[in-house]
């Protein structure tokens, strides 16, 4: 049983988030070598038998290399091919690697067939729609549109549809597993799966222009209750808010530019072009993982996103500091 | 002291080839040594500016949140570096190379085609120039080397940046083709008497697989290109997506060439190494038949890769085995490479002097980087970690390391052939040192940034996600790699002043150029000399005097301006090759060409017309070299 949330369990919420990532420096951060899913800990096993054995190669080439510096006087004439010479040549030229390699082939078939495993029919399917320099995030079967953010259930598989918008992007959660392209004019899906809570950082892999370095997104893998609970705000019947400021603040947004790019469930802000802002005041981050949601970065994005992020299609906004104080306090009231 | 008669003959020889000093010579000279050290002279400049361009970068990147650079600064610097790099230096550095000591090795005067020669060479400065006048205007290619679509179509990057892109590769092109099918037939057809395809130094095999590597990628790329200037300024729709184009065909086209490319790259730097380690181990390169077929193994399994760089775009997964398995297949000639190596300096006496010092780096830093380039075969690990800094650090150890590498043990091991003076060889280690340091400074901190997660085309990161400290350490690394190839630049220079003579052999080295005298006269040889083996210079002792002595006058040909052509496999002479005496046609054919470039560039169709016409005419006039020669 949820209850729909007030204002204030919400902002409570949310401040439980935002103490999170102060205390984890915003999420984990995104080393593949510390996976937190299935996918993620096949490959870093795979990275550490591959690392392994090159580590070894390395270090006998080394060892080889000096044999050769420091041997003085050689066998034989100069014109000699000594046996070792060429059992050293064939051995470590042609049988070491094929039998490695073997095994590595037959290792990495065995992955790729894992790794492509479909999601079961009844799991979450999310698209994730790139679009340059963000990620726009549906959940086609609950109704959820949301940006940047990507709510999962820890423990499930989760089935991602990728397109994109624009140019080429690509999805990548290093701690969950490997990357996926977004290509234009196709649709590839791709399994993501966390093993424990937590938030884990993506970025966009493939160059995708100016703000291709800011293009963050954020996997919020929660226990499957809080993950309802989730759903659930996301998909209650929005109300306005009750506080006066953030009143004046939602008939601002409808008023000004705002409403031109942006969607928020529940007004007239009917725009398309940004992202979906219906629960920005959830949301951990401003501008694509650009800088943490807070009051000030805000303020500081609405007014000057160009100083933030360089090139994003958002113009400067003006206003005079009421309506900023106003339009800051309706946009962190969203849920 | 030399004979009455070759004096007579080299002083008639010097006539009949010599060409007048002055401006005119570097415009018009047809001479492969001239304009092999022009490439490299060149090719230098590129590589000063890339380097420069890396240097930019690193100070952007030394820590979070840099504001030295915007991002479209520094989306035009990555791009043009590694366009720089990988187009504008390491190729025409290794032709350069290549046509200064391809025909010293087989024992010819000149290369088959000294007019194409010189075109070849005319086109790579003249695409050089138009590619980085982009930067004039402020629009360098700014989409990376690999230039993917969407992005680098018109509704995304409108300005000039891709058609600087798209027409100065497809203008270089030119360059490298005509530089290729030269190598092919000067290879096949210039080698002296009894040279057979079996005493072929190993180095003038990797320059025909190279060349060879060439002439069937490179259309490619240039297709790749023309489709895209093409969808760009006539909307031709191959690469749009909302009107039926595909824009993994890019990809495909891109990477059919640019694999290929990779060993296009490091096939002549292997050919470097082999050509070194028997000069400094006193001994024979072992396994030299099976290294002449890993060469050739390479260049053509190249071509069979390509999808390794495209695991993250979706493809089906029988594909995906099938790539992995080919790009692990290609490790095997590599590794019987590396193992010859190894035997031959384990079995000889080697000599540390520098260029060998630079080999030694080689062999480590290549084997770092072959065997990170065999976990990208590995397609699950190569979708994790593809477009992060892991790759990054992977190229430049097999790029930078297997390639720049052998270049600098070239410049100290053959500079000594080119001017007659030798490098300081003290300074020679100290250079050694700090690159090899400064490099893996630079390039080592960036697989673990990558393993944490750090993408790579990207101007700037946050603080606080363990990339910090590693970022730093490459900066850092950046500018002592710099301060080693400085050192190299100021010993150069130093030994064109300054340096002991060379004598024609300061290594007791065993190929064909060390017979001749340091820098060699114009006709190269004396005589065209037969060879009976291929350590030629250690096998045969007359040949050392060939510059003093005429052992047979009708090998020195002194009657006119020719050299000797024999057949491909066995090398029997055949032919008495008349060759072209010096001639503007190539430098103006080329000046038309680039008017041809600059017109579609700019669009104004009248200086495509003009160009087109000067490039005919330049044509014609090649094609009847009496009436401008006469």
């Amino acid at each position: 049983m949820h209850a729909p949330p007030t204002r204030r369990t919400a902002l409570s919420a949310g401040s439980v988030v935002l103490a999170f990532m102060a205390t984890a420096g915003c999420a984990n951060a995104p080393s593949t070598l510390d996976p937190h899913g299935p996918g993620a800990h096949r490959i870093a096993t795979l990275w550490w038998f591959m690392f392994a054995v090159s580590a070894a190669v390395v270090l006998v080439v080394g060892a080889l290399l000096l044999v050769g510096a420091v041997r003085r006087g050689r066998r034989g004439g100069p014109g000699e091919e000594p046996r070792w010479a060429h059992a050293l040549m064939f051995g470590g030229g042609v049988a070491f690697p094929v039998i490695i390699l073997t095994a590595l082939w037959i290792w990495t078939l065995r992955d790729i067939a894992a790794l492509s495993q479909p999601a079961g029919p009844d799991a979450v399917t999310i698209d994730v729609i790139g679009h340059q320099w963000w990620w726009e995030v549906r959940y086609p079967r609950e109704g959820i549109v949301t940006a940047n953010d990507i709510h999962v259930p820890v423990g499930q598989r989760v089935r991602l549809r990728l397109t994109t918008q624009d140019v080429l992007h690509s999805f990548w959660v290093p701690q969950l597993t490997g990357k996926t392209d977004l290509i234009a004019g196709r649709t590839n899906t791709m399994t993501i799966e966390a093993d424990r809570p937590g938030v884990y950082r993506g970025q966009c892999a493939e160059f995708c222009g100016l703000q291709h370095a800011q293009m963050i997104f954020y996997v919020v893998a929660e226990a499957p209750p809080d993950y309802q609970a989730w759903v659930a705000r996301e998909t209650a019947t929005p109300t306005s808010p009750t506080d006066p400021m953030a009143l004046e603040g939602e008939q601002l947004f409808e008023r000004a530019p705002c409403a031109a790019c942006h969607t928020i469930r529940g007004t007239s802000a009917r725009g398309t072009l940004g992202p979906d802002l219906s629960d920005f005041g959830a949301r951990l981050s401003i501008g694509a993982g650009t800088v943490p949601n807070t009051r000030g970065n805000l303020g500081g994005w609405i007014v000057d996103s160009q100083s933030l992020k360089p090139g994003n299609l958002m113009p400067p906004i003006q206003l005079d500091p009421r309506e900023l104080q106003a339009l800051i306090a309706y946009l962190e009231s969203t849920r | 002291m030399a004979t009455p008669l070759a004096l007579r003959l080299s002083e008639r020889l010097e006539k009949t080839w010599e060409e007048p000093p002055g401006l005119g010579t570097w415009l018009d000279s047809v001479d492969h040594k001239k304009i092999g050290k022009h490439y490299i002279y060149t090719a230098f400049l590129f590589f000063t500016a890339g380097g420069i361009e890396a240097l930019i970068m690193r100070a952007q990147l030394a820590r979070p949140n840099e504001r030295l650079l915007n991002p479209e600064a520094y989306n035009q610097l990555f791009s043009m570096h590694g366009i720089t790099m990988i187009f504008f230096f390491v190729t025409p550095m290794l032709f350069g190379f290549g046509n200064y000591f391809v025909p010293l090795m087989i024992g010819a005067r000149d290369m088959a085609f000294p007019r194409l020669n010189a075109f070849g060479y005319w086109i790579f400065l003249f695409a050089g120039i138009f590619m980085y006048s982009s930067f004039l205007i402020g629009r360098a290619p700014d989409d990376g080397w690999f230039n993917y679509v969407p992005i680098a179509g018109a509704r995304f990057t409108p300005g000039l940046n891709i058609d600087y892109y798209t027409l100065g590769l497809a203008f270089l092109g030119i360059s490298t083709t005509v530089g290729s099918v030269n190598f092919i037939v000067t290879i096949f057809k210039l080698r002296a008497p009894g040279m057979s395809i079996a005493r072929l130094p190993l180095y003038v095999w990797a320059i025909l697989a190279t060349s060879f590597a060439v002439v069937f990628a490179l259309p490619s790329l240039t297709i790749a290109n023309v489709m895209l200037e093409l969808d760009r300024r006539a909307g031709f729709n191959f690469f749009e997506v909302a009107k039926g184009g595909d824009v993994v065909l890019w990809q495909h086209l891109f990477w059919i060439f640019g694999h290929p490319d990779v060993y296009i790259i490091f096939l002549p730097a292997v050919g470097i190494v082999s050509t070194i380690i028997p000069a400094f181990t006193r001994r024979r390169i072992i396994g030299y038949v099976w290294l002449a077929l890993a060469t050739m193994a390479t260049a053509i399994i190249g071509f069979g890769v390509w999808v390794h760089h495209m695991f993250a775009v979706g493809l089906p997964n029988l594909s995906m085995a099938f790539f992995s398995a080919a790009s692990m297949l290609i490790t095997i000639p590599s590794g019987v490479q590396i193992f010859a190596w190894i035997a031959t300096i384990i079995s000889g006496r080697p000599v540390f002097k520098t260029p060998m010092l630079f080999i030694m780096g080689f062999v480590f830093v290549f084997v770092m980087g072959g065997v990170t380039g065999v976990m990208f075969a590995s397609v699950p690990f190569d979708q994790q970690i593809t477009d992060s800094y892991f790759v990054v650090a992977h190229f430049h150890y097999v790029l930078f390391g297997g390639a720049v590498f052998p270049i600098f043990a070239a410049i100290h091991y053959w500079a000594p052939k080119m001017s007659g003076r030798m490098l300081h060889e003290g300074w020679g280690k100290v250079s050694f040192w700090l690159i090899f340091l400064g490099f893996n400074l630079t390039f080592f901190p960036m697989h673990i940034a990558g393993l944490l997660g750090m993408p790579r085309r990207i101007y700037t990161y946050h603080g606080g996600l363990g990339w910090d400290v590693w970022n730093l350490l490459s900066t850092i690394g950046g500018f002592v790699l710099a301060a080693g190839l400085l050192v190299v630049v100021l010993n150069f220079l130093w030994s064109l002043r300054a340096g002991a003579p060379a004598g024609s052999d300061p290594w007791g080295a065993p190929d064909l150029e060390w017979a001749t005298s340091s820098p060699p006269p114009h006709y190269n040889f004396l005589e065209i000399p037969t060879v009976r083996s291929n350590t030629p210079l250690w096998d045969q002792p007359e040949l050392r005097e060939m510059g003093r002595r005429v052992h047979d006058l009708q090998r020195t040909m002194a009657e006119g301006h020719v050299t000797i052509g024999t057949t491909v496999v066995d090398a029997e002479p055949e032919a008495i090759l008349p060759m072209p005496e010096s001639t503007f046609v190539p430098v103006v054919t080329a000046i038309g060409v680039t008017g041809i470039f600059v017109g579609f560039l700019t669009l104004i169709y009248p200086v495509i017309v003009i160009g087109g016409a000067i490039a005919i005419g330049g044509l014609q006039a090649w094609v009847r070299p009496k009436e401008i020669v006469g």
